[in-house]
């Protein structure tokens, strides 16, 4: 395999919500990005943009009944929808690994938080007891849990909410995944917390070189951590650039106006933070158009019409939109840089 | 742990305390005079005099509180209004057949219901589970005594698969060492008595089972639909873990401890079950001997027995709060 | 941090029906609180309500009323509905249907120890033991049996709101007081606590109903009672109390109605149960003392020794007792379904 071959590649993934006497819901619309080995890819965007029913579809861990998939996801040239069942639980725990949103509701209740660490390791890597649980106490200090030889016999109800993360962080890790995908892995956490949560996981990323999907609605967390952004709205990519590129110049106005409702320390503080107006409710169903067209301020009938595909523009930089915005939302460095990224394969985000 | 025991045992005292004092003021609103209440249709002069020595009726009402529960204290519940036998002694003598059959419920309506119920929640929505569950709504509307006849009238008499009545043949000559028939046949090594009391056993405890079974069913059902839904399963399931460890491990470690409570609730249902259920069969337990007592007021029996009930429940239920507080590590550290 | 200890499989709690284990069911769900999904990735319970989410959700829509949309849409609870209707309306429409007097012995109508006429043109169920026209008597015993519900429901209903309400709403010691009393009753099987009423109540029918009525109390006292204690940390309560409103106001006007749910649910299924306790009652031998009575529990009882060889006599009276409780507790658990917030499972 190349180096230079993105680790995960998902190409025009499609994922169908059907039950019967409802009209079907098209949660994920022609997918399309790629994560590579030792980089950050952060995937934004608010609720039911779709964004973590992409990262359970990859994994396959949505319900069998009433869900349709298509598309690919490439691990290594692998394709994970296609695999059959034991194939991906052999995978699932050991090439990729995932962090969720709730840790207070992600642990098991009932067993020792050692023993939810040693299950992955006997399972993935035929440890014996005795070794999977220096293992789980290496682990367990790794991710920064003081006294771990004794945390590992407690119970989760016994650890505070970031502890509880760790403890999952841990458990990603127990076998050094190729793939890590950490699904809003701040969001019910402390905000003193979540900077540290953050720090450790892209820290131990950059360690082992390992690839990671970070899916937030959060672009604080973004900014500090990735390497690149993919944007999603209503099922859809909208926008794709490296962070520097994505921050300096956004170009969808989805996007430029995240940010411009996001408060910046280090920007104008006269400068009145302006909000998205409407909700995500207000959605064209999924006709071609442009789904935020009806919270755009730049919406015209072009929007509303036609078939819109990513285009490209300027290096790594993909977009959605047919009315750009110019203006970088009040920036603190005025020259844009370029994003560090090797340039994304793709920049065709159309279903096929 | 000791000390959760210890807590869980203190707060029956006070239950049990009322019970006491409830059954003793019930005793002085059955209508008429008390001692004639209690005696029943044994009732002469002379033993309602006796009883009024016995229980002091005709002196203040604390005094006959106090001659209550020192007779309670002593471990006498009484005295049958109709056989003049102490019930203390029916009981014991009486309860190792209750027990047969209610343990024997037990574990049908466990055996059965828990697989059931969980795999009805795997197919939530498909026909097993439709059936599973209109099935267990079936179960719960039926009278049990009718249930019980028509076990009865179509698998012994009908069918003749198995006996009507009675815990053994009478033929067989089997040597009783603990009054538990199937347990003695095992420890005498007289297989064919055990087998023969076995098959005893199957209609009544099917009939005094199905109504804990629709209840288990549904209750296994429930939790395992919600646990299902939680997310530590979705994350046992992103380790990669094997099936089986998911199914054990995770979802029902969890999904049980509804159904341990519910197991526990049973009890008082068994109990009265037997009542009718023991009747039905004709065996010779706690049951029909209430039974008995209840169609000629004997209410001195049927003091004792509540006494006796809600003893039993009581212990039952600690032992399943303690079986809970193992399994579920949250309440043992609370 | 802390997660919400699980109360502890509390003292004698107990009752011994579908419906108070159902209650149980209950904590068991309040057991594993934790947070509640905060994104659009919830367990597979879950997903099934994602293209439902933007049309239960809609905006103004009162719980009432969002339960009683999710009902239409219930097979169960139509099923359910039209089972309890009927019964109804033959129970108020007996003197209608049923051709004859109840509990009047037709002269001359071959009633021997051994045989009971099959049905018959004048007959088309035939004729029970005593020589009484079965139709007439299963109609009148729907009328029978639904006085029964209705009157050992309000009693407990009744009875067992105001001690769960005065428990809890006050809290503090009338709360341990009253539910003391409760444990208490409830470590008595409920068909034993019926019959030590019905002992103390004397040997009729309607002493049968207030048993059972009575012995639901504690089921009704409890189940409010823990809804209100939910109910009471809610923001909405804290809110209320916190705008200066008297306790009585937020209890009568905020608390009380938002805890009914379970009350209610719990008195659908009673109103089926009932006839079933009474049945038992009859078969105990308590209950009406005249043996023809048009009741489906005793006409049951009765029929019993002729089941081998006349066994329509038992099965009619069976059945009727089936459909009609199956009725009350498929509308009661359709109703427990559409009212948990929840729900939609």
């Amino acid at each position: 395999m190349n180096p230079a071959d993105p680790l995960l590649s998902v190409r025009d993934l499609e994922v169908v919500f059907s039950s019967r006497g409802r009209a079907d819901v098209r949660a994920v619309d022609g997918v399309s990005f790629d994560v590579r080995a030792g980089q950050v890819m952060a995937l934004v965007g608010e609720s039911g943009s779709g964004k973590s029913v992409t990262s359970l579809a990859v994994t396959g861990l949505l319900p069998a009944r009433g869900v349709r998939v298509g598309g690919q996801a490439l691990l290594r040239g692998r394709d994970l929808l296609a695999m059959g069942h034991r194939e991906l639980e052999g995978l699932r725990g050991r090439e990729v690994a995932m962090v969720f949103q709730d840790p207070m509701t992600s642990l098991n209740p009932v067993i020792p938080v050692g023993l939810q660490i040693t299950e992955v390791l006997r399972r993935h890597t035929g440890a014996s007891r005795a070794s999977a649980k220096e293992r789980a106490v290496e682990l367990l200090g790794r991710v920064g849990i003081p006294d771990p030889r004794r945390r590992v016999g407690e119970y989760p109800h016994q650890l505070s909410g970031g502890m509880r993360q760790r403890v999952m962080i841990a458990v990603a890790l127990a076998c050094d995944p190729a793939l890590l995908i950490a699904d809003e892995p701040t969001t019910a956490l402390d905000v003193t917390i979540q900077a540290q949560v953050i720090e450790l996981l892209a820290s131990l990323v950059r360690e082992q070189d390992t690839a990671m999907l970070l899916i937030t609605h959060d672009l604080g967390v973004v900014a500090g951590v990735c390497d690149e952004v993919t944007v999603m709205y209503s099922g859809r990519v909208v926008e794709r650039a490296g962070r520097r590129e994505l921050f300096a110049r956004p170009r969808h106005r989805y996007t430029s106006g995240l940010l411009a409702s996001v408060p910046r320390l280090d920007g104008d503080r006269s400068a009145r933070l302006v909000p998205i107006p409407g909700t995500p409710r207000d959605v064209v169903p999924w006709s071609r158009a442009c789904a935020f067209a009806p919270r755009c301020p730049a919406a015209d009938s072009a929007c509303a019409s036609g078939h819109l595909a990513l285009v490209d523009d300027g290096p790594a930089h993909v977009h959605r939109c047919v009315h750009p915005a110019d203006e970088p939302p009040a920036a603190p460095s005025a020259t844009p840089e370029t994003a560090p990224t090797t340039a994304p394969t793709t920049t065709t985000g159309a279903p096929s | 742990m000791i000390r959760f025991v210890v807590r869980r045992l203190l707060l029956v005292v006070p239950v049990l305390a009322g019970l006491v004092l409830l059954l003793f003021a019930w005793t002085r609103a059955l209508p008429g005079d008390p001692a004639r209440a209690l005696l029943g249709q044994r009732a002469t002069p002379s033993g309602i005099a006796a009883i009024n020595e016995l229980y002091g009726f005709d002196r203040p009402l604390l005094v006959q509180l106090g001659i209550y529960v020192r007779q309670l204290a002593t471990g006498n519940l009484g005295t049958s209004g109709f056989t003049g036998e102490p019930v203390v002694d029916s009981f014991v003598s009486r309860f190792p057949a209750t027990i047969e059959l209610g343990l024997s419920a037990l574990v049908f309506a466990v055996v059965v219901g828990v697989p059931l119920g969980y795999f009805a929640a795997r197919r939530n929505g498909r026909w097993l589970d439709s059936l599973t569950v209109g099935g267990s709504l079936l179960g719960v509307v039926i009278p049990v005594f009718f249930l019980a006849y028509l076990l009865k009238i179509v698998f012994a008499q009908w069918l003749g698969w198995l006996p009507t009545d009675g815990r053994q043949d009478v033929r067989i000559n089997a040597t009783h060492v603990t009054d538990f028939y199937v347990l003695d046949g095992l420890l005498t090594g007289e297989l064919d008595a055990a087998l023969n009391a076995l098959k005893h056993l199957v209609l009544p405890a099917l009939a005094l089972g199905t109504i804990p079974l629709a209840i288990i069913v549904r209750i296994t059902r429930a939790s395992v639909i919600e646990v299902l839904g939680d997310d530590f399963v979705r994350t046992a399931r992103a380790k990669g873990l094997a099936q089986r460890t998911i199914r054990v491990r995770h979802v029902m470690r969890n999904a049980l401890l509804p159904v341990i409570t519910t197991i526990g609730l049973q009890t008082g249902l068994l109990l009265s079950g037997a009542v009718l259920t023991e009747s039905v069969f004709a065996i010779n337990g706690i049951g029909s001997y209430l039974f008995t007592a209840i169609s000629q007021l004997d209410y001195a029996v049927l003091q004792g027995y509540i006494l006796f009930i809600a003893l039993t429940y009581a212990l039952v239920n600690l032992v399943v709060d303690v079986l809970y507080g193992v399994i579920d590590p949250r309440v043992r550290l609370s | 941090m802390s997660a919400t200890a699980p109360p502890p499989a509390s003292g004698s709690r107990g009752a011994d029906d579908a419906g108070d284990a159902a209650a149980g069911l209950a904590d068991g769900a309040l057991d594993r609180l934790g947070g509640q999904p905060r994104d659009e990735a919830a367990g597979p319970g879950r997903w099934a309500a994602l293209g439902a989410g933007g049309i239960d959700d809609e905006p103004g829509t009162s719980l009432v009323r969002g339960a009683l949309r999710r009902l239409r849409r219930d097979p169960t609870a139509i099923l359910g509905a039209v089972l309890v209707t009927l019964f109804v309306l033959v129970a108020l429409a007996a003197p209608l249907i049923a051709g004859y007097q109840p509990g009047r012995a037709l002269p001359g109508s071959g009633i021997t120890p051994s045989s009971v006429p099959g049905p018959s043109e004048a007959h088309p169920l035939g004729l029970d033991p005593s020589g009484v026209d079965l139709l007439t008597q299963l109609v009148y015993g729907a009328r029978q049996s639904l006085v029964i519900g209705v009157v050992s429901t309000v009693i407990g209903l009744f009875f067992g709101m105001v001690l769960g309400t005065l428990a809890g709403a006050f809290g503090g010691w009338v709360d341990t007081v009253v539910m003391r009393v409760v444990d208490i009753l409830l470590s008595i099987p409920s068909l034993l606590l019926a019959v030590s009423i019905a002992a103390v109540a004397g040997q009729s029918g309607t002493s049968v109903m207030i048993a059972i009525g009575v012995a639901q109390i504690p089921i009704f006292a409890r189940l409010l009672r823990g809804s209100m204690l939910a109910e009471r940390g809610a923001d909405y309560v804290l809110a209320a109390t916190s705008l200066g409103l008297r306790h009585r106001t937020v209890v009568m006007s905020h608390l009380l109605p938002n805890s009914l749910g379970p009350v209610i649910v719990q008195a659908t299924l009673v109103l089926g149960t009932a006839i079933i306790e009474v049945a038992a009652l009859s078969y105990l031998g308590l209950g009406a003392a005249n043996p023809a009575t048009a009741e489906w529990g005793r006409m049951l009882v009765r029929a019993q020794p002729r089941l081998a060889s006349d066994p329509w006599l038992a099965i009619a009276p069976g059945v009727c007792i089936a459909i009609t409780a199956l009725g009350f507790t498929l509308l009661g658990e359709s109703l427990r379904q559409a009212l948990d917030p929840k729900g939609r499972r």
